[in-house]
């Protein structure tokens, strides 16, 4: 296969985004330094040319105000794909998303179909403020959707989804991933279902649930389980975190019995602790250990490189925790 | 200057010693200048009065239900204020854009709310405009009545209503949003981020800065520095002018103004309507923090009064006529309170719908055709 036909994660989400606009007029973008810069990663690159100013708004530094227009203008019958320059910057506009965009519907029935994406995670030496994963911040309210892809076709089909849903929409893309994932994606219109989760791997023996940068290390340790002792891991990619997938997590969970969940997100909180009480609740019976978990520690994210590899879950973490069930 | 930290610590830590706040700012009404009429025909005068005087009812019927223990969540008044919201929302379009905030039910009146609907959300009710999933003025209907509803984070509508304008714009509509936010609200930094926004789009955004003396009990001087909220405008590039927010037909020709300019492209307008709050922040509040010969000062001004001797003295309606008015409305609303008192409550379980889109929860629900 030639490099040509291959498509980073990155390019995948611009298509997604560029796409939507050209099929449908009503959606526009705005944030900080996407139209004359092209987004500080270049994900908008290209699109104030194509589509002009009045569609691709460069706004002030106020996380706070693009969400709010963004939400005064799907009330308008708009769809507005908000930026957030580095998804750290959300905590900015908490209050729009939290209590305007996702309650709306439920106190007077007017739907906010608006999408917030930004470059989330670590791995990039970025920071405290440059690194985080705030997903589960918004995990906890509902009238949110919260999605998280980790492929290059993921992302292309959840952008879209996530265009055309009609409630709002977090899209959380991990920048370590922007340039280092290339793969072939379909040429012709398709979506990614919001709330379905897609197995990676599959197997009998042990099953790993994880999302976003944390699907390759994943990967990589069910890889080797399987060359150490024919163990069969399964992997599931979650995909979306709210709605979750609970059918696909709690099949696999009777499959296996094992079920372990790995999060680049801090541990206490996180969606980890959420999975193991639902997998307690539904299928405790088919249960031959308890849920583990595989995560950030509690701690904000640090910067130095070492304190960094140190803080982020990797290959040996997963399967020092994976043998651990393997042996129940 | 030997260790400045020190004396710093110093100063904080000394009790009793001179506030380094603002001396106190009594809020005074200003000059009265008589009412100019700005080229209204007689009908939409008494039209205007009529507003003014549904307002008034409506929360004294709302005041009185709460006193019987009817409205179980909190409930606040314009008392004082009525000209701002029915002078403001006169002064829009059918197809402007309003986002009232908590004290601007003369607004959505003038928008065509029914005062039956507004008992029902006020009780809860299930065929309230939100079945009871929120109270006081937190309804709306975009499509149908051009109406956004507020929620209670102050400052957060200015941004959303930027937005609309903006929506319109792309739309190809040349629709004015208006939005209000209370002396207290223009600290918050929606507040800031909103209104630059606005400016540096040249969105048709009508913002009214409603300057009633008191945020809760906190009064002006404590929430900004300057005499006006209006002369925060030029530092941000937007129009802006002081209003005595007690004569109605100045607010009307104020705002007026400002959506012609919004829809003539001209950008954002901040308008300062100044009248004292003449009620406690809510229900429960004695608003004792107010000083009696303000209170006073005020009510020499009330809206109502000073509109209805303007009428009387140009010769538009005779006093009978004006009070006429309040004995054809009473038994109305009095009529309404009770169906709206007669009406059910939801149904626990239908508390778990609707979060996201189902069926039934498409659009607005409210106001049925």
């Amino acid at each position: 296969m030639s490099a040509s036909t291959l498509t980073t994660y990155l390019e995948a989400i611009r298509q997604g985004i560029w796409e939507e606009m050209e099929a449908d007029e009503r959606v526009f973008i705005l944030g900080e330094d996407i139209g004359i810069y092209g987004g500080a990663f270049k994900v908008t690159e290209g699109m104030l040319e194509r589509f002009g100013e009045a569609r691709v708004i460069d706004t002030p530094i106020s996380e706070s105000a693009i969400v709010g227009a963004a939400i005064g203008a799907a009330l308008m019958g708009m769809r507005p794909i908000a930026e957030m320059q580095f998804i750290d910057f959300i905590s900015c506009a908490f209050d729009q998303i939290t209590n305007l965009a996702a309650k709306n519907r439920y106190r007077w029935g007017a739907g906010v179909p608006i999408v917030i994406r930004g470059p989330s995670g670590g791995g990039v030496h970025g920071g405290p403020f440059h690194s985080q994963n705030p997903e589960m911040y918004f995990v906890h309210t509902p009238g949110l959707k919260v999605v998280a892809p980790a492929t290059a076709r993921d992302a292309k089909g959840l952008i879209k989804a996530a265009i055309r849903d009609e409630d709002p929409v977090l899209y959380l893309e991990h920048k370590y991933l922007y340039r280092r994932i290339k793969e072939e994606i379909p040429k012709q219109d398709y979506v990614v279902p919001i709330g379905r989760a897609e197995v990676r791997r599959e197997g009998r023996d042990l099953t790993i649930l994880t999302y976003g940068a944390m699907l390759y290390p994943s990967l990589e340790a069910a890889e080797t389980l399987q060359q150490e002792r024919g163990g069969e891991t399964e992997v599931i990619d979650l995909r979306t975190l709210l709605p979750l997938d609970t059918e696909a997590i709690l099949a696999s969970a009777r499959k296996t019995g094992k079920v372990m969940v790995v999060h680049e997100d801090t541990r206490t909180g996180g969606i980890a602790g959420e999975i193991a009480a639902i997998i307690n609740e539904e299928v405790f019976d088919y249960l031959d250990g308890p849920v583990l978990r595989v995560t950030a520690p509690d701690t904000p994210v640090p910067y130095s490189p070492p304190l960094e590899e140190f803080f982020l879950p990797n290959k040996e973490k997963i399967l020092k925790v994976a043998r651990q069930l393997l042996a129940y | 200057m030997k260790n400045s930290r020190n004396t710093a610590r110093g100063k904080a830590a000394t009790a009793g010693s001179p506030a380094v706040i603002a001396a106190p700012r009594p809020f005074l009404p200003g000059p009265e200048t008589p009412m100019r009429n700005p080229g209204l025909a007689r009908e939409r005068l008494l039209e205007l009065h009529r507003f003014l005087r549904l307002n008034r009812m409506i929360e004294e019927k709302l005041s009185a239900l709460y006193r019987q223990g009817k409205i179980t969540g909190g409930l606040y008044s314009s008392l004082g204020q009525e000209a701002i919201s029915v002078g403001s929302a006169y002064a829009l379009g059918p197809d402007d854009l309003l986002a009232p905030m908590i004290r601007n039910i003369g607004s959505v009146l003038v928008r065509g709310v029914r005062p039956r609907d507004l008992f029902l959300q006020y009780l809860a009710r299930r065929d309230g405009p939100t079945r009871g999933r929120d109270g006081t003025l937190h309804f709306g209907n975009v499509e149908r009545l051009g109406l956004f509803s507020p929620i209670s984070h102050l400052g957060t509508l200015i941004p959303v209503m930027a937005g609309a304008a903006l929506g319109a714009r792309l739309r190809g509509e040349r629709r004015v949003a208006l939005t209000y936010i209370g002396d207290g609200g223009a600290s918050t930094g929606d507040f800031h981020e909103g209104l630059n926004l606005a400016a540096v789009q040249r969105l048709a955004l009508v913002l009214v800065v409603e300057n009633n003396g008191y945020a809760y009990s906190t009064p002006t001087e404590r929430q900004f520095a300057v005499e006006s909220l209006a002369e925060r405008g030029p530092a941000y590039g937007v129009v802006a002018e002081s209003i005595d927010g007690t004569d109605v037909l100045a607010v009307y020709e104020a705002t007026r103004r400002a959506v012609e300019r919004g829809r003539r492209g001209e950008g954002p307008t901040l308008l300062e309507c100044r009248a004292l709050r003449m009620r406690g922040h809510a229900e429960h509040d004695d608003m004792r923090y107010v000083p009696k010969d303000l209170l006073e000062a005020w009510r020499k001004r009330d809206p109502i009064d000073r509109f209805e001797g303007f009428l009387v003295r140009q010769k538009h309606a005779t006093e009978d006529e004006l009070e006429r008015v309040a004995r054809v409305l009473g038994p109305d609303l009095d009529a309404a309170a009770a169906e709206a008192l007669e009406a059910p409550y939801p149904p626990g379980e239908e508390s778990l719908h609707g979060v996201y889109v189902e069926p039934g929860y498409e659009k607005p629900w409210w106001p049925s055709p």
